[in-house]
């Protein structure tokens, strides 16, 4: 069993903070819908929030890299920098596969 | 103790900190406009100098300031300061002061692919904007190393942020811990080119000493000196020390020792005003009470008298000097006379100098008493003693104070082997003593020198009355 399977009712609301248009953001913006995609099929939301239109929110939610991905729901919150290029990395912090 | 400013210096735009002494070193702040690097190691001060120097430049200097701290959170912080009466609270709420702390921590984080710190930018900018700050604290952002993984890539982010950082134009203050090889750990100093400051927290023979040291600056002129600094209840205050100088104003006024007939043995006029005066002896001999004589004359004439006592409470010290006739309580009720009692071990000897130094500016006062300076001798070396006491009576002579040491010595043949080598220091040096003189002990007293006077090469002996110091002359006695 693995935990996408214990977790699969749950729903799933991730957050991607970017910094307007920047490759490194819409890189992380197409990984992330690739992985929700294969692993979280109809049961997630992604909200992108860009930086600089509200630049206070980076403070709020203590934001220092970017782009980061936030998953706040289901809990615990967890956090995740870079692009999401690493696909392996990316399952591993939305712990969607055990840490090897 | 001004420093000399040369004619460059003005040139290059200063912050100043407002930090008592710091910005007579760095001849008027920190460069304006540019990041300066702190750096020492653990509990050396580093963030109470960065708050400072924003607390004092919204208040004093009408230039708002941004706190990032990655340490500590805004409470924490509005906490440490609290005693030295900052409220950082009551400058947030004014839209003085904008604090954000940022936390890095790597458990929390997985790296997933590439990332640059645009977060931390848009942060900082966020806070700079929303007060308008013209000066920045980084606290410290060597933290950041502990979070992220890729060292290749903060590094160059740190270099565009101090770019950054510049083309701001804000004065920043980045702190920095103590490296082992270098000034900091991850080698901040890299990066930060136009000022970098040392402060150092010593402890010797239990005995602890900061001290401030400016490592560079570019650009100007600085004193590369370690100067001491103290942190207490008014925030950092550094001792400046400029050079020796032997150029004091010299006044011809003479002052009374308290004691008339010791005023007639020098030139019958007593002191002159500004010069130091030794009162040495082993115990018991009498010393305090000559002291106490000086410190009353002082007061009667309408000036104060800054008396440090090393061994007695001032209320002790007020009893003791009753029995021989002597009343200091009136005037230390009206503020005349100052009793200041501190136990010498408590701080090193720097540390007292910039007590002395501070409660000198308060009080202003026209002679300082110092009883025993021996004390002081015991807690440091010889060669430190020295170097003290030098700056302690060159800073009073450039202020036209009297000054006033007793000294305690063991006796013997030491008594006049003033071990510290004091003795060209000063100018007055009265030397009390035991003498047996055949079938008794007796006081007595002579002038072992006064400079630029005639003064009496006799004994005397002296006698401790009810009515205060007298002295009679040896042929008095065998007559």
């Amino acid at each position: 069993m693995t935990p996408s399977d214990a977790a699969s009712a749950e729903k799933w609301n991730l957050r991607l903070y970017t910094a307007g248009q920047s490759p490194k953001s819409l890189a992380a913006l197409a990984n992330l819908k690739r992985v929700c995609e294969e692993h979280l099929a109809g049961r997630y939301s992604i909200e992108v929030v860009d930086l600089l239109k509200n630049p206070r929110l980076a403070k709020d939610d203590q934001i220092v890299a970017i782009p980061t991905l936030v998953r706040k729901l289901p809990e615990p919150l967890r956090r995740l920098v870079g692009d999401l290029s690493n696909t392996e990395r990316t399952l591993v912090g939305l712990q969607l596969r055990p840490r090897q | 103790m001004k420093m000399e400013h040369p004619a460059h210096a003005r040139a290059l735009p200063k912050a100043p900190t407002g930090i008592e002494g710091l910005d007579e070193i760095t001849g008027g702040g920190l460069p304006k406009g540019r990041p300066t690097l702190v750096c020492g190691g653990p509990g050396c001060g580093k963030t109470l100098l960065a708050t400072e120097f924003l607390v004092r430049g919204a208040t004093q200097f009408g230039e708002p300031g941004a706190f990032i701290s990655f340490e500590e959170t805004g409470e924490e912080l509005a906490q440490n300061v609290r005693s030295l009466g900052f409220d950082l609270d009551a400058l947030v709420a004014e839209k003085k002061l904008a604090i954000d702390h940022v936390r890095v921590e790597r458990a929390e984080i997985e790296e997933t692919g590439e990332y640059d710190l645009e977060g931390l930018f848009l942060r900082l900018g966020f806070a700079i904007d929303s007060v308008g700050a013209k000066r920045i604290v980084l606290d410290t952002i060597e933290s950041l190393f502990g979070g992220f993984t890729n060292e290749g890539l903060l590094r160059s982010e740190l270099r565009r942020l101090f770019r950054w950082l510049k083309d701001r134009g804000v004065t920043a203050v980045i702190t920095g811990e103590r490296g082992e090889r270098s000034f900091t750990r991850q080698g901040l100093e890299e990066y930060v080119s136009d000022c970098v400051i040392l402060l150092d927290h010593r402890v010797n023979e239990q005995v602890s000493t900061r001290r401030i040291r400016i490592v560079k600056y570019r650009g100007t002129t600085h004193g590369t000196n370690e100067y001491p600094f103290l942190i207490d209840e008014d925030g950092f205050s550094v001792l400046p020390l400029s050079g020796l100088q032997l150029d004091h104003a010299v006044s011809n006024e003479r002052v009374s020792s308290g004691v008339p007939d010791l005023d007639e043995m020098l030139d019958g006029k007593g002191y002159f005003r500004g010069s130091s005066i030794l009162v040495s002896g082993t115990a018991g001999t009498g010393k305090t009470s000559f002291a106490a004589h000086f410190a009353q004359e002082t007061a009667r004439r309408g000036e104060r008298c800054l008396y440090l006592a090393f061994e007695e409470s001032p209320q002790q010290l007020i009893r003791n000097m009753q029995s021989i006739g002597l009343n200091l309580e009136p005037f230390v009720k009206k503020g005349v006379v100052k009793i200041h009692s501190s136990r010498p071990t408590l701080h090193g000897l720097e540390m007292h100098l910039v007590q002395i130094h501070k409660m000198v500016a308060q009080l202003d006062p026209a002679a300082v008493v110092i009883d025993p300076v021996s004390n002081f001798i015991d807690t440091s070396t010889a060669i430190e003693t020295q170097a003290m006491l030098l700056r302690l009576i060159d800073f009073l002579k450039g202020k036209r104070i009297t000054a006033l040491f007793t000294h305690l010595t063991s006796g013997g043949s030491a008594t006049e082997a003033t071990y510290v080598g004091v003795s060209s220091l000063i100018d007055t040096w009265l030397l009390l003593r035991d003498i047996e003189t055949g079938h008794e002990r007796i006081r007595g007293l002579y002038v072992l020198k006064s400079r630029g006077m005639p003064h009496s090469k006799e004994i005397r002996e002296f006698l401790i009355t009810p009515r205060g110091v007298q002295l009679k002359t040896m042929k008095d006695r065998k007559k």
